[in-house]
């Protein structure tokens, strides 16, 4: 998966758990809790440590990946005036949220299940700062810029400084680098404070290997550091080397896509418990296309042609891929998933449903046995696929293929289904235009 | 060199995955390669010195080293490392190749996942060295005819289908390793084949990029035309774009990006790789297709329109005559069943005309004329190298310096009273044999493996002579129950002086003679022995033949020095036996006498 968003209060008790290894000289309080109710968050208020729910100003806002929190008034820092919510508004103010569906502005609708809890920090426009790293092409580039806060991306041109950190530089030449590219807005009083945060800052990113890090606004009042709204990426391909030091990080599901179908939940657990890769998305499960393809490369271009070729991406069911060598067991249960979701709805215009078996020439997956699995998802099938009028075309390669179109062949046929099989020297993708023209 | 791989191209195979290499050595095989593609294997953790596999009907050994760096100094030519290591280890394996100065000229890495930090760094070490990383993650590339990485292009049935068997004249690179054979596939189909085909892999950061592979194909005169299938996301293919409009590139190139139909959903769906998702227009799929249609290349409409476009392009060059009619070249098959053999046989080989001694027919090393003396054949049946004149002459002086010691030794006398008992030469010489080890004979391994312990760790001599106290072990080799210094063991004055005369040097030696010093000077008759004078200076023999220190300890560990002492006192023994039957001795029983009796009542437990 590589690159993946974690939530701002990870980031934060990232930043936290190595403050002292990095940022020796300044100071940083991490006062921030992570709730899912008002209830949560007054249990928390009672516990040792966070005495400062019930005595401090509070900020609260979701933590749940997506960002504009302040432009879709999702942001609790005030009742009357800035400064003035306490525990019980902000708890209450969560449960409002949680009772009912978001819309963000983007138009992208979920329910807010995850909010981060702080003490509200009173400070001026001139102490904000804006931070920020992450690769452009091969290289890092630190971001930096003497205003923070909202305004900071219109007018980035003039107000952000890019250093760009070439991968095999040394300290020594970064901090120069740095050093040479300090924003010229900041004050001089606070230039060698920041050149010495913003050093530290890109080395706590690279080493702790995030893909991004960005703190906007980050406050700065004599040394103390005041992490104001924070956006994380981790690779986390790197996390097999960096044992606790993420503080147990999750990756969370982007706002509005934790939705999942049951099936898709149900494959995606079949695929976690697999050596194999078994994949399903679905698009729209009233299109009349579905496809069950091999190979994630395959999978693309089939996508890539039924949208080219149809001229109605809403065709388009599903997307997915089965690979790796997966069991007849796994194959059959795929199988039987992506039948089972083709066979519940009629096709609106009564239209022929399509079924597209697709797949390149297999290296050395034995193409007889995969289809094994196919054949018997057709045996349970076989009379809702008819009373859909499902076509099935099927085009595959690669060790054993004839004798694997030979039987799905010959099943169909025992069974009355309508079925088209084509190996090799057909056209990878070309049974998507012999099924639309038809 | 353009060509990324060729006929003779060797490859270092780190992993012992032997699947892929059976299936390159099989590739090799039916395409007449001379010598198999896979030089050697690294396996850290296998304690094997070679693994066995098919060629052809026949099997060969693929030597096994436990790290790179042995593995390359062993087979300086094999400028390919095929790094299939796990995503874990993956990057430390590139890094120790890309360190080993003027080896290796490309690395293939299958791993997936490396960490994005690692493999930026990896790939731009191996930039900085000149060397072409393919991958990570990737099915690896192939030159028809020539080399195969590995899994690429599937089944041999699958790789004749495809053309893969023999060079066609299209440059193939291609993001996607799944569509690899399949493009192979189209262009065997569509056209004749391809020249040279890279898939770079799937991962976010990979070492050689579109352009990269294209710039070399363009300078390769076997490539006529290139076939580029990029992938939404990333801006790779626009450093393609700028060399065919600066001109850089003027092959035709057929390109197309799969994922078009990601513009049709806003996001969440990750169609394809870890790479795959376009963080702006210009790195989505349809964009890009535009864009490489506008600088000139061959763009099909739609993915499923490609093999017309390849068709096209390669009948419009066919036509102009750049490309030409290839002849197929002859293959060999594969047997469908073969057999592993249960047995290796690396010194002699009795199925040709006449039978050989490590390549040498018997009748060229048996008779004087020959120059070849008993010496020369140990070193050829032991050793499997034929040793120099003053090293053969050495293994006869000590063979000759052992071959008895009288009948009192207890493998004498072992064999004379089993001869007297009746039996034949064999058991009377076995039961003779059956004494050699750690207090009979032992002292020649003994000497010599100590000796050289303390001389490979260097210890004075002092140290040595302190540390064996502390072991609590006396020196073997050094002692004698009669001769001293002022008595000389005259053995070993002749042993001394040959070395002197004739070995190049006698480092061992020189060590064994001060720590004798240090010894005599406590008594009189702690001298270096015959046993050890023997055990150092085979170590010395071997040293200035140039085995390495890990050799020589082999050897020493095999139980050949034991061996020397086996054939030469074995003349002895045969001796003894032959002297009790010529002598007719009666049976032999041992006087009661002669034996204290202090048996005890066994007491009921």
């Amino acid at each position: 998966m590589a690159q993946r968003a974690i939530r701002e209060y990870d980031g934060k008790a990232i930043f936290s758990k190595h403050w002292e290894n990095y940022f020796s000289g300044f100071r940083y309080g991490f006062k921030s809790v992570l709730v899912t109710s008002g209830d949560d968050l007054r249990a928390k208020a009672q516990e040792h440590g966070f005495e400062w729910l019930k005595q401090e100003a509070l900020v609260a806002k979701p933590d749940m990946l997506f960002g504009k929190r302040g432009k879709n008034d999702l942001v609790l820092f005030r009742t009357t005036k800035p400064g003035d919510v306490t525990l019980e508004e902000a708890a209450k103010w969560i449960d409002s949220k949680i009772a009912h569906e978001t819309t963000l502005l983007t138009g992208q609708k979920g329910t807010l299940t995850h909010f981060i809890v702080e003490p509200f920090t009173p400070h001026s426009q001139d102490q904000e700062y804006y931070i920020s790293a992450t690769t452009v092409g091969e290289d890092d580039v630190l971001y930096l810029s003497a205003e923070g806060g909202m305004e900071v991306e219109e007018g980035w041109e003039e107000k952000v400084n890019e250093v760009t950190i070439p991968i095999t530089m040394d300290d020594a030449n970064i901090e120069h680098l740095i050093r040479a590219n300090v924003p010229a807005g900041i004050p001089e009083e606070n230039k060698d404070r920041f050149i010495a945060f913003a050093e530290q800052f890109y080395k706590f990113y690279r080493d702790q290997n995030f893909a991004y890090l960005e703190i906007n606004p980050i406050v700065m009042v004599g040394n103390d550091m005041h992490i104001l709204d924070l956006v994380a990426r981790l690779d986390d391909t790197a996390g097999f080397m960096m044992g606790d030091a993420w503080c147990g990080a999750d990756f969370p599901t982007a706002f509005g896509m934790e939705d999942q179908s049951p099936e898709e939940k149900a494959i995606a657990l079949a695929d976690s418990k697999s050596g194999a890769s078994l994949k399903l998305t679905i698009l729209n499960p009233m299109g009349r296309i579905w496809t069950m393809v091999a190979g994630g490369g395959a999978s693309v271009v089939y996508a890539d042609t039924i949208a080219d070729l149809s001229g109605n991406v809403a065709d388009l069911a599903n997307y997915g891929e089965y690979s790796g060598g997966p069991t007849t067991g796994e194959t059959q249960f795929y199988a039987e998933t992506v039948l089972d979701l083709m066979t519940r709805h009629k096709d609106p215009k009564g239209q022929d449903k399509i079924l597209i078996i697709g797949g390149a020439i297999a290296n050395f997956t034995d193409v007889a046995k995969t289809f094994t699995g196919i054949i018997q998802a057709f045996e349970v099938y076989a009379d809702r696929l008819k009373a859909h009028n499902t076509r099935i075309y099927v085009r595959r390669g690669g060790p054993n293929y004839e004798k694997g179109l030979k039987d799905i062949k010959e099943a169909a046929d025992r069974l009355g289904l309508y079925i088209e099989v084509y190996g090799p020297e057909t056209h990878v993708t070309d049974i998507v235009r012999m099924a639309l023209e038809k | 060199m353009s060509a990324l791989f060729t006929k003779d191209t060797q490859a270092i195979f780190w992993n012992n995955n032997a699947s892929a290499i059976q299936r390159m050595l099989d590739y090799d095989y039916v395409i007449n390669r001379v010598k198999p593609s896979v030089a050697a294997i690294v396996a850290p953790t296998s304690g094997n010195k070679f693994e066995k596999f098919f060629y052809g009907p026949d099997e060969i050994m693929v030597p096994v080293y436990r790290n790179t760096v042995e593995a390359a100094a062993a087979f300086p030519n094999a400028d390919v490392l095929l790094n299939f290591a796990s995503f874990r280890t993956a990057y430390d394996v590139t890094m120790e190749a890309i360190a080993i100065k003027g080896q290796f000229r490309s690395v293939m890495v299958t791993a997936e996942g490396i960490p994005e930090r690692l493999a930026r760094k990896m790939n731009q070490a191996a930039r900085d060295a000149g060397v072409i990383v393919i991958g990570p993650a990737t099915v690896g590339g192939i030159a028809p005819g020539a080399f195969k990485i590995a899994n690429v292009g599937g089944t041999i049935e699958n790789i004749i289908n495809s053309k893969l068997h023999r060079a066609g004249s299209c440059g193939l690179v291609t993001r996607s390793g799944g569509l690899f054979n399949e493009l192979s596939n189209i262009i065997s189909i569509n056209a004749d084949g391809i020249a040279e085909g890279v898939a770079i892999g799937g991962d976010r950061f990979v070492g050689s990029v579109f352009i990269d592979n294209l710039l070399r194909m363009e300078s390769n005169p076997e490539v006529k035309y290139m076939v580029l299938l990029g992938e939404v996301g990333g801006t790779e293919e626009y450093k393609v774009i700028e060399a065919v409009k600066s001109g850089l590139i003027k092959k035709p190139i057929i390109a197309w990006c799969i994922g078009t139909i990601a513009k049709h959903f806003s996001s969440g769906v990750q169609f394809g790789h870890a790479g795959a998702s376009a963080n702006a227009d210009a790195e989505t799929a349809a964009y890009k297709n535009t864009a490489m249609a506008e600088a000139g290349m061959f763009v099909p409409a739609s993915f499923n329109d490609l093999p017309k476009t390849i068709a096209d392009v390669y009948a419009k060059l066919t036509k102009e005559g750049i490309i030409t009619e290839i002849v197929e070249p002859a293959l060999r098959t594969v047997p469908k069943v073969r057999r592993k053999k249960e047995f290796i046989c690396t010194i002699s080989d009795d199925r040709g005309d006449e039978a050989t001694y490590a390549g040498h027919p018997i009748s060229s090393v048996a008779t004087p004329e020959t120059g070849f003396g008993i010496g020369d054949v140990i070193s050829l049946l032991w050793f499997k190298k034929r040793y120099p004149k003053w090293a053969t002459d050495y293994l006869e002086t000590v063979i000759k310096t052992v071959a008895d010691h009288g009948p009192a030794v207890s493998g004498a006398h072992n064999a004379k009273v089993t001869a007297r008992a009746g039996k034949d030469v064999i058991s009377s010489l076995v039961t003779g044999l059956l004494t050699i080890g750690p207090r009979f004979g032992g002292a020649i391994d003994d000497a010599a493996k100590y000796f050289k312990y303390a001389n490979d760790r260097g210890m004075s001599p002092a140290e040595f002579i302190d540390y064996m106290k502390k072991e609590g072990k006396t020196i073997s080799g050094i002692g004698h129950r009669i001769k001293s210094v002022r008595n000389p063991d005259l053995r070993v004055s002749g042993l001394k002086k040959y070395a002197a005369e004739f070995f190049p040097s006698t480092p061992l030696l020189d060590f064994a003679l001060e720590v004798e010093k240090l010894t005599t000077s406590k008594k009189d008759n702690l001298i270096l022995n015959v046993d050890g004078t023997i055990g150092i200076l085979m170590v010395d023999m071997w040293r200035a033949l140039g085995y390495s220190e890990e050799d020589i300890d082999g050897f020493i560990d095999a139980g050949a020095l034991n061996a020397f002492f086996v054939v030469g006192r074995s003349i002895g023994f045969i001796g003894h036996i032959l002297d009790e039957k010529r002598l007719g001795m009666p049976m032999y029983r041992h006087p009661t006498d002669d034996i204290l009796y202090n048996v005890e009542y066994a007491d009921e437990i």
